[in-house]
């Protein structure tokens, strides 16, 4: 596959990105088996630094959302290790924060209520939680506002619209400063120009927070906006076949998108799923 | 003039008004119509009148049956609603309690009514457990299906975060369960009138069911009637009651899920 490897340049090359900072997640031969048969992820390798926006793209059913089940605890491997913080993962980590394709709102609570949910159940906000509920509040207003939902915040959420429930669900996501965001095709359920909107929102506030994401996407043109590093898994079971680095200046626009490099890394990006 | 009198009746509010009205009409004109005898078939009218005049009997009777009904009800909601948070989290003890629940639910409620009696001697008690062992099982597998159901990535959401069983099910399974809950009140409370009276009539000197029985042996054709219009006016009240509170504690539940803007 010579056209893949002019993508993936040599490692030593690299500074800006992963292999230049401490690392917050590694992998080591890490397999996923459900039940007895399917293997979902085999043998993976990967070090994820600390701040670094990953995407992870390949075809359906490759293991792509399993990687985010062992990354955060939800899982256990099979085989092989999972660290996180130097710390082999031995179930929930609770610092992540996840955002899935489907806004898993609670209709019983308001916007700001679902906004609030993961600061009644993480420390150490949880334990102060009703006697700082105001500055709470003030912090999820903020957000809400940075993600343009002001105003929004005694709707339900099913007075919103669905790129405004996925946008609620991204500020619940991000509300307890989490090490890391998960983020499983928090995007596939959207219309095209609404999705593009909401690349730019992801953008704003991975600058603003510089945690350490890990977003699964169908949408190469998705992965190559926001992403510092790109795998492609092979279909099941998901294994990597390629990592790529993406070199372009943050913030990134969409007119850029357009540009004959941005262009040419997408196209590279399609060719390694193709033959992979 | 006529267009808006017309369209008053036809509204959803009148609708219900009308419809049982225009069926006490049809009834009470066929009975007309046909020559019906009363000892078959009492008009409507005829009932009322013996409504009024035994009305103390009735009202006796009737507060009898519902003060067994609500007790064996109340029992059934607390424990439908233990059973089903227990049945509900943990797929294990579902799995265990399954068969017999779906095998005591099989059983006729009229057949325990005399092994209860044995027990516990006619009266009030086997009025109250059968209105209880009736009205239960609903509760508990519409609670059950509350919890059960709960979106698997929203419970990986809480999970992610470090949330223990006990959160998730304060914070997300109980609130969800509660529309099933409340709408499993509604007819778990008309099951428990079922009970109590199916009691009364089997084994009982008190309450509706005992005074039909005592009725239809006089051949009071009409009061036997008054006794079924009584409970049915008995039921429609509470199934309102509870229909009302579900609407207002699980607004969220009932109104629309599609986006308004």
């Amino acid at each position: 596959m010579p056209d893949v490897m002019l993508v993936n340049k040599p490692a030593t090359t690299l500074t800006a990105n992963g292999d230049g900072m401490p690392a917050l997640v590694e992998l080591q031969a890490a397999t996923l088996k459900y039940g007895q048969g399917t293997l979902a992820l085999s043998e993976t390798d990967m070090r994820i630094g600390d701040g670094e926006f990953v995407a992870v793209v390949g075809p359906s059913g490759c293991g792509k959302s399993s990687l985010l089940k062992l990354v955060s605890g939800l899982h256990l491997p099979r085989t092989g290790n999972v660290r996180v913080q130097g710390q082999d993962v031995k179930g929930p980590i609770g610092i992540c924060g996840m955002a899935f394709q489907n806004s898993n709102l609670l209709p019983w609570r308001t916007t700001l209520e679902n906004v609030l949910l993961p600061l009644e159940i993480v420390e150490p906000y949880a334990s102060t939680f009703r006697r700082n509920k105001l500055d709470y509040e003030a912090r999820a207003k903020k957000l809400l506002k940075a993600v343009g939902l002001e105003g929004f915040d005694e709707k339900y959420p099913w007075e919103l619209s669905g790129g405004m429930q996925q946008r609620t669900s991204l500020c619940r996501a991000l509300i307890h400063n989490p090490r890391m965001l998960l983020l499983d095709e928090p995007f596939g359920a959207l219309d095209a120009f609404t999705r593009e909107d909401l690349w730019g929102v992801l953008q704003t506030l991975y600058l603003d927070q510089k945690p350490t994401v890990i977003l699964v996407t169908h949408d190469l043109r998705e992965a190559v906006y926001l992403a510092d590093t790109i795998y492609v898994f092979s279909p099941r079971p998901g294994r990597i076949v390629s990592r790529t680095d993406v070199p372009f200046e943050r913030p990134r626009s969409l007119p850029m998108t357009y540009q004959p490099d941005f262009v040419e890394m997408v196209q590279h990006l399609r060719d390694s799923i193709t033959h992979s | 003039m006529f267009k808006t009198f017309l369209s008053a009746f036809t509204s959803p509010k009148a609708a219900p008004w009308l419809v049982t009205a225009g069926f006490f009409l049809v009834w009470e004109l066929g009975c007309l119509l046909f020559h019906v005898d009363r000892f078959i078939l009492p008009r409507p009218s005829e009932i009322a009148v013996q409504i009024v005049k035994q009305h103390e009997a009735i009202a006796l009777n009737s507060f009898q049956t519902f003060y067994t009904t609500m007790l064996g009800f109340a029992v059934a909601v607390a424990v439908g609603l233990f059973l089903g948070l227990l049945v509900g989290a943990s797929p294990k003890i579902y799995k265990g309690l399954y068969p017999l629940m779906v095998g005591l639910n099989s059983v006729p409620k009229v057949a325990i009514v005399p092994i209860l009696v044995i027990w516990f001697g006619i009266g009030t008690v086997p009025a109250i457990l059968t209105a209880f062992v009736i009205s239960f099982f609903p509760i508990m597998v519409n609670v059950a299906t509350g919890l059960a159901t709960i979106e698997p990535e929203l419970n990986d959401v809480l999970r992610a975060l470090g949330a223990s069983k006990w959160q998730i099910l304060r914070k997300i399974g109980l609130p969800r369960s509660l529309p099933y809950f409340f709408a499993s009140l509604k007819v778990a409370i008309s099951l428990a009138f079922v009970g109590s009276v199916v009691a009364e009539t089997v084994a009982s000197d008190r309450g509706i069911g005992y005074l039909m029985m005592a009725a239809s042996a006089r051949f009071d054709v009409p009061l036997v009637f008054a006794g079924l219009v009584v409970i049915a006016l008995m039921g429609v009240i509470m199934y309102e009651l509870f229909a009302y509170i579900e609407r207002r504690m699980t607004f969220w539940a009932t109104r629309s899920q599609n986006p308004t803007i």
